[in-house]
């Protein structure tokens, strides 16, 4: 056991062997190592979003034709930083009127449901914090603390725009969960296993990742878990133009830094989900090392937060009753099918070929990726028709240009000339 | 390792502080979770006495899924139910909701 | 002093204290939070026993569906933002009493009962009881039966509750 085939293994055993020196006991050694694991985990979270709030920030600058932070630093690397300091020396507000245990615990939950799906992660063959049997199942849970602590932030402001925010937050967020969790169930269908780490390994070859058996299944889940964190287009709990700042309206400093740390964590966690349930986690090419995994992990992950941000800043907000109609009328009906679908076919496969063939694994994917396009295909023929039967839109009155140069003769202007 | 005794004393502490709830409070709300209290005492009850029996047999946790399910409909209509009563009647205390009454 | 029992009885008392905090405080929102609490003490509760799943479970339906929709139900249905008078009505005393007698009789009855000091048996694995429990809800020589009743059940309350919040006029 040398330090570069398993680094992080490798320090737990060198610690552990330093506190037997020391005469502890054994059951204390295991609680000391398990805090040091998870203060690692969650503070590598904490201090990886002051990097993924500038890669933001730069991204979006670059995709909308701006230069983006550019002079705290290097590539203004260090704006975040600056940032973080002027939140931290900011006045600590509470309004009046406000439910004041209420309103300084909702930070903390929110950034509590996001570092809590942390645990469940696998990074790397072995770098995983628990390897729980229902961890599928524990993501959904962690996800609803999100929710609670969202809509008590906003009714605990005391203040009509972050009620808004609320009422909003319930609407958007607990619809948004049906269309993800039943998306959610396809990877575990085909994993036959709720373990982040068996579904991981059941992706174990670039054909048999999950993407190419539920491409629909991923996508959904993808859109949904951005609605989930309530970025644009779904943004509408915060939507500036219509509700000030929805649910974190009176929030101020450190708490409000809480709540914006929270979010920007949140959507890399998505990414991180949408990789590990879809397209094979850690999994990649090259040796069985855990930093190698851990290398294929942060890119995969990466390219996914990269989707993130360009969906983010390319498309427009969209309206709260389309936003309902396009989770129940479009995707949760899809979702379904898919799940359906899915399940009755993977397990006809199963039964028809002969799972220990080395041609299965094609067949498998071939097979669901088509029932995916027949799927696709059907919905799109549904849509069309929906669309061509539209009903007409009435005129209600003609567009009127408010303001209109006047008009100038010929022989006035050559007069003014 | 816990004896079933605890887990039976902390099930009966919280259902009857359930009870307490539902026979004290004028609220319909609160009414509505002094029982989910008593049925999560009960889930307790049930589980405590899946793993101290027979863990082979999972009729306890069987019967712990269709508690959420009972629960999980209970709130659906009673909260149905008290929102559609403060719309018709601005009435959330339970003592006047007395239609029915003689 | 095993570390089991000190985290069991950390978790039931944070539970019998945030329940006692249900049913007393006045202000309806802190009580959803709390039960809140509670909720999650309950869940800490069932992974004691060993029960994963239906910890998780727990946290999935109440905490995620349950409360809010209790959160939900206190916002709508009021107009100020605090609470005032009492939430008590006038018979509080006997409900106390009786709660008090039932819990002293079951305290009596359960310390007085040789079964209660029973040793758990050891459990297979994890997962394989999750298997376990799945198969046992589709297995008609088991409980396809109630679990088909409580989806049915799922569904009444699904229409019922609809039909009942309806705003027709």
């Amino acid at each position: 056991m040398d330090f570069l085939s398993d680094p992080i293994l490798f320090l737990a055993n060198w610690l552990t062997g330093l506190m037997q020196g020391w005469g502890w006991a054994d059951s204390f050694i295991n609680v000391v190592v398990t805090f040091l694991g998870v203060f690692l985990v969650a503070n590598f979270g904490m201090l990886y979003v002051i990097f993924l709030i500038w890669l933001e920030r730069k991204l979006a600058a670059r995709i909308q034709d701006r230069l983006g932070p550019n002079r705290a630093g290097p590539y203004g690397l260090f704006q975040t930083i600056a940032d973080i300091l002027k939140l931290f020396t900011k006045e600590d507000t509470t309004p009046a009127g406000a439910d004041k245990l209420i309103f300084n615990i909702a930070p903390v939950l929110s950034v509590f449901s996001v570092l809590l799906i942390w645990a469940v992660v696998p990074f790397a063959q072995q770098w995983i914090g628990t390897d729980l049997n229902v961890a599928v199942l524990y993501i959904v849970a962690v996800g609803s603390i999100g929710i609670v602590a969202t809509l008590i932030a906003g009714w605990s402001s005391n203040n009509k725009f972050a009620m808004l925010g609320a009422f909003r937050t319930v609407a958007q967020l607990v619809s948004y969960e049906v269309p993800m969790v039943l998306s959610l169930l396809v990877p575990v269908l085909l994993a036959r296993n709720m373990g982040l780490n068996a579904i991981v390994e059941a992706q174990s070859n670039w054909i048999s990742i999950f993407f190419w058996m539920a491409p629909i299944a991923a996508l959904i889940f993808f859109i949904s878990s951005i609605a989930e964190v309530g970025r644009t287009p779904f943004d509408l709990l915060e939507a500036e133009s219509e509700i000030v700042a929805g649910f974190h309206i009176e929030y101020s400093g450190a708490k409000f830094a809480m709540i914006f740390a929270a979010e920007f964590l949140h959507a890399f966690t998505i990414s991180v989900l949408t990789i590990t349930l879809f397209f094979g986690g850690w999994q990649g090419w090259g040796d069985a090392n855990p930093i190698v995994g851990w290398v294929w992990f942060m890119i995969k992950s990466m390219t996914a937060y990269f989707a993130v941000v360009w969906i983010r800043s390319t498309l427009p907000r969209i309206r709260i009753d389309h936003m309902l109609n396009y989770n129940w009328k479009f995707l949760t009906p899809i979702s379904l099918a898919v799940l359906i679908v899915t399940a009755v076919l993977d397990r006809v496969i199963f039964d028809v070929f002969d799972p220990g063939a080395v041609t299965f694994a094609y067949v498998r994917s071939g097979i669901l990726f088509a029932a995916n396009l027949i799927i696709a295909w059907i919905t799109v023929a549904l849509l069309r028709r929906q669309w061509s039967q539209r009903p007409a839109r009435v005129p209600v009155g003609q567009p009127r240009p408010v303001a209109r140069p006047p008009e100038v003769s010929a022989e006035a202007q050559s007069t003014v000339s | 390792m816990v004896p079933l005794s605890w887990y039976l004393i902390v099930a009966a502490g919280l259902f009857c502080l359930g009870l307490y709830g539902v026979l004290s409070r004028k609220n319909m709300v609160a009414i509505l979770m002094s029982v989910e209290l008593m049925l999560n005492a009960i889930n307790i009850n049930l589980i405590a006495f899946w793993r101290y029996q027979d863990p082979a047999r999972i009729v306890g946790q069987a019967f712990a899924i269709m508690v959420f399910a009972v629960s999980a409909a209970e709130v659906a209509v009673g909260l149905a139910l008290v929102i559609s009563l403060y719309r018709r009647r601005k009435i959330v205390i339970a003592e006047n909701v007395d239609l029915m009454k003689w | 002093m095993t570390p089991v029992q000190v985290l069991f009885i950390i978790s039931s008392l944070a539970l019998l204290g945030l329940g006692f905090m249900v049913v007393t405080t006045r202000n309806l929102v802190r009580a959803a939070l709390y039960l809140i609490g509670t909720l999650f003490s309950v869940a800490v509760v069932f992974v004691l026993l060993e029960a994963s799943f239906l910890a998780v479970v727990q946290v999935v339906v109440y905490i995620g569906a349950i409360a809010i929709l209790f959160i939900f139900a206190v916002m709508l249905t009021r107009r100020v933002m605090q609470d005032t008078g009492s939430q008590t009505n006038s018979n509080w005393p006997w409900a106390a009493l009786v709660a008090l007698l039932l819990f002293g009789g079951l305290t009596y009855i359960l310390t007085s009962w040789s079964g209660s000091s029973a040793e758990a048996p050891a459990l297979s694995s994890q997962s394989d009881m999750v298997t376990e429990l799945g198969k046992a809800l589709v297995n008609p020589d088991a409980y396809i039966l109630p679990f088909e009743v409580a989806s049915i059940l799922l569904l009444a309350a699904l229409i019922g509750a609809v039909v009942v919040a309806w705003d027709r006029d």
